[in-house]
């Protein structure tokens, strides 16, 4: 993997920001996009936008195409089956929602279980908090080990006959825990019950197998895995898809419209009433053929090390608390400055070209949990380097100093 | 950028030692208010006696720039009216957005920087947002005239 390589194709890293190079640590709200991208999304729109699924026309015909072969591509990079158990959405969110309102409305009664853990992203709670409360469903949490991770003895006690969904992310936004999901199923499944997993973190940085896994519903993001914001997308198996109503009714959804009722059209397009976002689409089957070229393998070790590199030089600074497990993590490390708030750090950073997120990342509850009312965060990508790394170190402790004389 | 600009020496000794931080017992007013972005948050209590402030507190988590900007409001609303504490939330909205505004509490224009960091003018008006809303609950006319206890993110 060259890394100098893959930089030069991400035009927005090449600027300066105050006076700085700018060092982009926040791959994991949203990563940025290689040119391979963004030149496919624009010569969708010079050459082959039209509506899709609907003209005859030439242009009608290209951009269904490349729709369609979008479809393909996911379906492909995740290994589903069949390209009809991918349903386009506007993201992991969108995703989320749809198994939580459709899925899981029709199929919970008073007194089911939906088990889910306080690592989630709110998109992955408060679906399931409306399910419980518009069903009469009792929301459950696996509790979390003192390093933020989860223990298989504990998911067993969790899950009961009574449990008739599970949904858990596979890698934490904030803790950088990687769950481990294919023996999740398999206790839910055992149950009775379905799991639908938080794939935002994921899909981007480690190979995906949705077969291997034997998950149910596995949601994803475009705009963190080098796709443009809009698009992403819902796996449901063939039959659960099947078996869904869906939420959102119009145009390109249906089979016949009566003034009275309507039947619609098969899984996955029953789910797409409207007209879709197909250059998001065509951006995000650009970004897989991206990804794929430099390979999902590589991109997980690449991730791995530069984690475990930036793990080594932030114990090495006085004052830092570390949030998460040391080790087998995903490629972001959570922590705060003893006496610097995550947004005067979050600040002093920017000053000096670095980019980290800080706040509460969707993650409340977990928060709470943490005992931290925020936090900062770092987050590694493809195109981040070592000297990344000490460039940001090298501002943590410009911030240290700078907060040290400020404040001392 | 000029991190100085941001962080006055006066914002920092604020931060360091707030003023007013803590609760009464005979507050005539308490509202909690947080930042859902970032996780900041307030609780401001106000003792009002003859629609007057006589004393005000807050408890809360936040970065320099909005416990400072707490500290220094609830210094300088003390004595005031409610019609001239939302007179300088008023004034306070107008220094977030570029004006120059002169305050008889002086510590407060030296947040007047916070205006060139626009990811961080929310985390100053927080205060001032619990002061609105607290004005607005125990005397709904006087907030009227200055479009209630709306936000100025």
């Amino acid at each position: 993997m060259n890394i100098a390589e893959i930089r030069a194709q991400f035009p927005i890293l090449h600027q300066e920001i105050n006076g700085h190079p700018l060092v982009y640590l926040d791959s994991a709200a949203t990563s940025q996009k290689p040119r391979a991208v963004i030149e496919a999304v624009k010569k969708y729109y010079e050459w082959d936008n039209a509506n899709v699924h609907r003209g005859v026309h030439t242009l009608g015909a290209r951009a269904t195409e490349a729709y369609e072969q979008a479809r393909i591509k996911v379906a492909q990079f995740i290994n589903a089956k069949s390209e009809n158990e991918i349903v386009f959405t506007r993201g992991t969110t969108t995703a989320i929602n749809l198994v939580a309102s459709s899925y899981a409305r029709a199929n919970l009664k008073p007194g089911d279980e939906i088990v889910i853990t306080p690592m989630e992203h709110h998109s992955n709670l408060i679906p399931w908090q409306m399910a419980a409360q518009a069903t009469g469903a009792v929301l459950k949490y696996i509790p979390l080990q003192p390093d933020g991770t989860i223990s298989l003895a504990d998911v067993e006690a969790t899950i009961t006959p009574a449990t008739k969904m599970i949904s858990i992310t596979y890698i934490s936004n904030v803790l950088g825990v990687i769950n481990p999901i294919k023996e999740i199923a398999a206790i839910a499944h055992r149950n009775g019950a379905k799991i639908c997993v938080d794939g935002a973190q994921s899909t981007p940085h480690i190979p995906v197998d949705v077969q291997a896994l034997n998950v149910d519903f596995y949601a994803l993001s475009g705009h963190k895995m080098c796709a443009p914001t809009g698009i992403g997308a819902l796996y449901g198996k063939k039959a659960l898809l099947e078996s869904m109503e869906p939420i959102e009714f119009g145009g390109e959804m249906i089979d016949f419209v009566e003034l009275q009722s309507s039947t619609f059209k098969e899984a996955p397009w029953k789910f797409e009433g409207g007209t879709p976002i197909i250059s998001g689409a065509v951006g995000l089957a650009a970004a897989i053929d991206f990804l794929n070229e430099i390979g999902m393998e590589n991109i997980a070790k690449h991730d791995r090390q530069l984690s475990n590199y930036a793990m080594d030089r932030l114990s090495e600074v006085d004052d830092v608390i570390i949030y998460g497990p040391r080790n087998d993590r995903g490629g972001l490390i959570t922590f705060n400055l003893s006496d610097v708030h995550p947004h005067d750090l979050s600040t002093v950073l920017d000053a000096e070209g670095v980019a980290i997120r800080a706040g509460h990342h969707c993650c409340q509850p977990l928060m709470r949990w943490l005992k931290a009312s925020a936090t900062a965060r770092a987050s590694f990508y493809l195109y981040n380097t070592e000297a990344d790394v000490d460039a940001f170190i090298r501002a943590l402790h410009t911030a240290k100093e700078y907060f040290g004389h400020a404040v001392g | 950028m000029q991190l100085d600009d941001l962080y006055r020496r006066v914002i920092m000794d604020h931060y360091k030692k707030p003023h007013n931080q803590g609760q009464m017992e005979d507050g005539s007013v308490s509202v909690d208010l947080n930042n859902p972005t970032c996780g900041d948050r307030i609780s401001l209590q106000l003792r009002v006696v003859e629609n007057v402030v006589t004393n005000a507190k807050f408890s809360g988590e936040g970065c320099s720039i909005s416990m400072s900007s707490a500290s220094m409001m609830t210094d300088a609303i003390k004595g005031k009216s409610l019609q001239e504490a939302l007179a300088l939330a008023d004034g306070f909205s107008r220094l977030m957005r570029g004006e120059a505004v002169e305050f008889e509490y002086e510590d407060i224009e030296a947040l007047s920087g916070v205006n060139k960091f626009p990811a961080r003018i929310k985390c100053a008006t927080l205060a001032w947002n619990a002061l609105k809303k607290s004005v607005l609950q125990l005397n709904p006319e006087a907030a009227s005239s200055y479009g209630s206890g709306s936000n100025d993110n």
